[in-house]
Parts: structure tokens; C-alpha cells; sequence
């Protein structure tokens, strides 16, 4: 062990002591995402001397993450946080080593990084991420600290780890099985949210962390707490094991690299408006489907498309073959929509859109085109 | 048979308010749609159900005074 010193309040403790410490320093953690949840995170971490810490962010810092991303100064504005945050920890603590990974966590690259590591400690701001860090971290069976605050709440637990008592590992998907609509998907950036709160949040996390590597106490396995930061109150949810989660749960190397975490948390249900349709049809190869019954009218022989009616889609789809992307249609464009669903299901690879305002706005619009 | 329900995240836009009851109602999808006719735009939203603090999954048998959370996924960071 290097410098003693700087870690004796913690080593004083009882629980804790010097064989706790040790562990620390050989611990390998990976932070994704140095923002709100990741920086404060981060900082304790780096103080409490995990020896090995990964740090996974493509963005740069903006005037308005300083509320609460606070490791960060006016300096930084425009810099890597990856790099930016990297630098200011290792002034708080040389001694132990920082690896700045100055990119965006994809399911191309996420089975290679968390391999390195014990311990994932998520502090990402989408739901894509969230999804992928989770079903990696089942696979490569590492523990996840998961944490996530909007307004002025915020949750925190412990994913894929054992607990003592019930000796079953849970997973985000046991919790949240699917995203949520991607129109009602709202963010920090969109809604706002109290500074302190991701202080609170992030620091409990590294807490968690900090505990699962030594081994002290009981971290939240299998419990997520939620924190409304306006009246004080903490409340706890157990999560139980669900079948419903295995759905559409990628469980091997190459469905990871196959699944399409981008559709997944924000397409289901997408509409394409008619001049997007337009583009996509002319510039890229699509699958298009009439979904309306076959002798309904306007007549369409403007692009090629094939008709399957909505009442056989399910029996249908399945024997067809298709592009990567699909573009439903009907009149109005409530059917087709619908019909996402389904297709959605059975083409869980494909990226499929509806055609907004149906075929009937698209011949208004491209007759107005051609006059 | 009288159900407390306390609702999180932004599912309270749509409720206005935190903690409210629903009476007769024997299991949570019974509950879920008395739920979904008090407040309709509840419906657009995905949730997750706790019944006394457990997550649940699928339908569950509710007996009196249980208290039913309703747990929206956020992802900020």
C-alpha cells in the first residue's frame, strides 16, 4: 500500500480497517458517463482509493452542467469530460490509475470495456445506455450500481448481485422491462433538475460500490430506494426476478452486437413524417408496407411496396423478408401505427416507422409537389 | 377493501396528486384499470407496480390496506 496516510480516517474504522483498504486499491471500477451521477461518483471514489478507475464519456462540459457536475470549472467549458474530469483526479489522488475512455459506450465496444473491470457504477443520462450497460453486465456477470434522478427525485440500487438472504441476482430489465414511449421520454436536459440531487444520488452510489468491493455491510442488491429530495422521503422497492425480462433480452456476445438499443428505447411506436419518408425511400433500401385492407383506396403505384393487411401481419411477417428498415402505411396513419407493434415483436432487429398522416397526406403533398 | 396507492416520478403530472385510494379491487389488474378510468392519461405511461415495496409481475392478489407503488423508469444522469 502507498501513502497510508491519506486513507486513516477510514481505515480507523472498525468495519473498514486495512484489509478493506487493500481491497479498494486492487478494485477495477468503471464510471459511465462523467455527468451529474459520474462525477461525484468519481470523486469519492478516487478519494477512498479504488486503485483502477475507467471513465467512459464522448460529450464535453457546457455551461450548464456546472450546477451540478461540480468537479468541472469554467476552465473546462468545451473540454472532454472524460479527459477534463480525469485531470482533476488525478490532483486529488496520484496514486492511483485513471483511464479516460473518450468515446461513447455502444454495444460494439461495451463487452470490451466492462470486461476490464469488477464493477460498473452507472451514471449514464439515456436509456439506451442503461439497457445496454445492464445486459452486458448480466452476461459478463459484474455487479451494476445503477443510479438515475429527474426533478427532484432520484434512485439508486444494485443490479445482477446475490443477495445473502434470497440468493437471487436481478437486473434493470427485472425492474423496467421495457423503455418508456419514446415520446414521453423526457430528460434532465428537457425538464430540469436540482443540482444537489445527482450529488446525493451519485455519491450514494460509490457508496454501494465502495461496499460491494470490501465487503462491509448489506448494498441494495436486488432494491432500488427512491429519493424525493421536496419532502425527505425514501422509499424501497424489492425487485423480484421476472420471466417478462427474457423477452427481449439479448443473452449472448453476438445478440448483444445484434440488438438495436437505439430502436429499442426510442422507436417503438416512430412515426416518419412524409418528407423523411421520401428521403429514406429514394436514398436507402426499405421494406414498405400497405397495411390496409386490399381493396382500399387511393390506389398507390408511385413506389413499390407490398400489401399485407393488418389483420395477417402476424401471420404474414414472418415469411417475408425484409430490409433492416420498414415503413408501414395506411390511410391516416393510426393503423400503421398499430401495427408497429407487432412488427416490432417479430422484427425486433428492424427499425420500423409509420407513415405520418397516412397515404392519403402523402398524395396531398406530392400532387401539391408535382402542381 | 380499500387499496393506498402512491404514485412516483412523473406520474405525478398526470395524477396531481401523490397518494390517493382505490376501493373493490381484488387484484392490481383490477386496480390498474380502475387507476387507468380515474386517470386516464396515466394510460400513455409505462410503469412499474410494488405491492407492499415488492415489484410485482403479471397480476397480483391484493388484500385490504395493501400499498400499491407506481414507479415510472427515468433515466437523467
Amino acid at each position: 500500500m502507498g501513502n497510508k496516510e491519506r486513507y486513516a480516517r477510514q481505515i480507523l474504522l472498525d468495519e473498514f480497517g486495512e484489509a478493506a483498504q487493500e481491497k479498494l486499491l486492487s478494485a477495477k471500477v468503471l464510471v459511465i458517463g462523467a455527468g451529474g451521477l459520474g462525477c461525484p461518483a468519481l470523486q469519492y471514489l478516487v478519494a477512498a482509493g479504488v486503485g483502477n478507475i475507467g471513465i467512459v464519456d464522448f460529450d464535453v462540459v457546457d455551461l450548464t452542467n456546472l450546477h451540478r457536475q461540480v468537479i468541472y470549472s469554467m476552465e473546462d467549458i468545451g473540454e472532454f469530460k472524460a479527459l477534463a474530469a480525469a485531470q482533476k483526479l488525478n490532483a486529488l489522488n496520484p496514486e492511483i490509475q485513471i483511464h479516460s475512455f473518450n468515446l461513447q459506450l455502444t454495444n460494439k465496444n461495451a463487452l470490451e470495456l466492462i470486461s476490464g473491470y469488477d464493477l460498473v457504477l452507472d451514471g449514464s443520462d439515456n436509456f439506451a445506455t442503461r439497457y445496454l450497460v445492464n445486459d452486458t453486465c448480466v452476461l459478463l456477470d459484474k455487479p451494476l450500481v445503477y443510479g438515475a434522478v429527474l426533478r427532484f427525485e432520484g434512485q439508486v440500487g444494485v443490479f445482477n448481485m446475490e443477495d445473502n438472504l434470497t440468493k437471487y441476482k436481478t437486473n434493470y430489465r427485472d425492474l423496467f422491462p421495457e423503455p418508456p414511449n419514446s415520446s414521453l421520454t423526457i430528460s434532465c436536459n428537457e425538464i430540469g433538475v436540482i443540482g444537489v440531487l445527482p450529488g446525493i444520488i451519485g455519491t450514494m452510489q460509490a457508496l454501494e460500490a465502495i461496499k460491494i468491493i470490501t465487503g462491509i455491510g448489506q448494498p441494495l442488491c436486488n432494491k432500488i430506494i427512491s429519493y424525493n429530495a421536496l419532502n425527505n422521503l425514501f422509499y424501497d422497492f424489492e425487485v423480484m426476478p421476472s420471466n417478462i425480462s427474457t423477452k427481449l433480452f439479448p443473452t449472448t456476445e453476438l445478440e448483444i452486437l445484434n440488438f438495436n438499443y437505439d430502436w429499442f428505447c426510442n422507436s417503438i411506436g416512430i412515426q416518419i413524417s412524409i418528407d423523411e419518408f421520401d428521403t429514406l425511400r429514394t436514398n436507402e433500401k426499405v421494406t414498405i408496407i400497405d397495411i390496409r385492407e386490399k381493396d382500399e383506396l387511393p390506389y398507390i403505384d408511385e413506389f413499390s411496396h407490398i400489401n399485407i393487411p393488418l389483420s395477417e401481419i402476424e401471420t404474414c411477417i414472418s415469411q417475408i423478408s425484409f430490409e433492416n428498415k420498414i415503413v408501414v402505411f395506411c390511410n391516416s396513419g393510426a393503423r400503421s401505427f398499430k401495427a408497429l407493434n407487432t412488427i416490432n415483436k417479430i422484427r425486433p432487429n428492424c427499425i420500423s416507422y409509420s407513415l405520418k398522416g397516412g397515404i392519403e397526406e402523402w398524395k396531398k403533398k406530392n400532387t401539391r409537389k408535382i402542381n | 377493501m380499500k387499496i393506498n396507492i402512491i404514485v412516483f416520478g412523473q406520474l405525478y403530472d398526470m395524477t396531481k396528486v401523490a397518494q390517493f385510494t382505490i376501493n373493490e379491487v381484488d387484484n392490481t389488474e383490477q386496480l390498474t384499470q380502475k387507476i387507468m378510468e380515474r386517470f386516464p392519461l396515466l394510460s400513455e405511461f409505462k410503469f412499474s407496480m410494488a405491492v407492499n415495496k415488492k415489484i410485482v409481475h403479471g397480476n397480483t392478489i391484493l388484500n385490504n390496506e395493501d400499498i400499491v407503488a407506481l414507479l415510472p423508469a427515468f433515466s437523467g444522469g
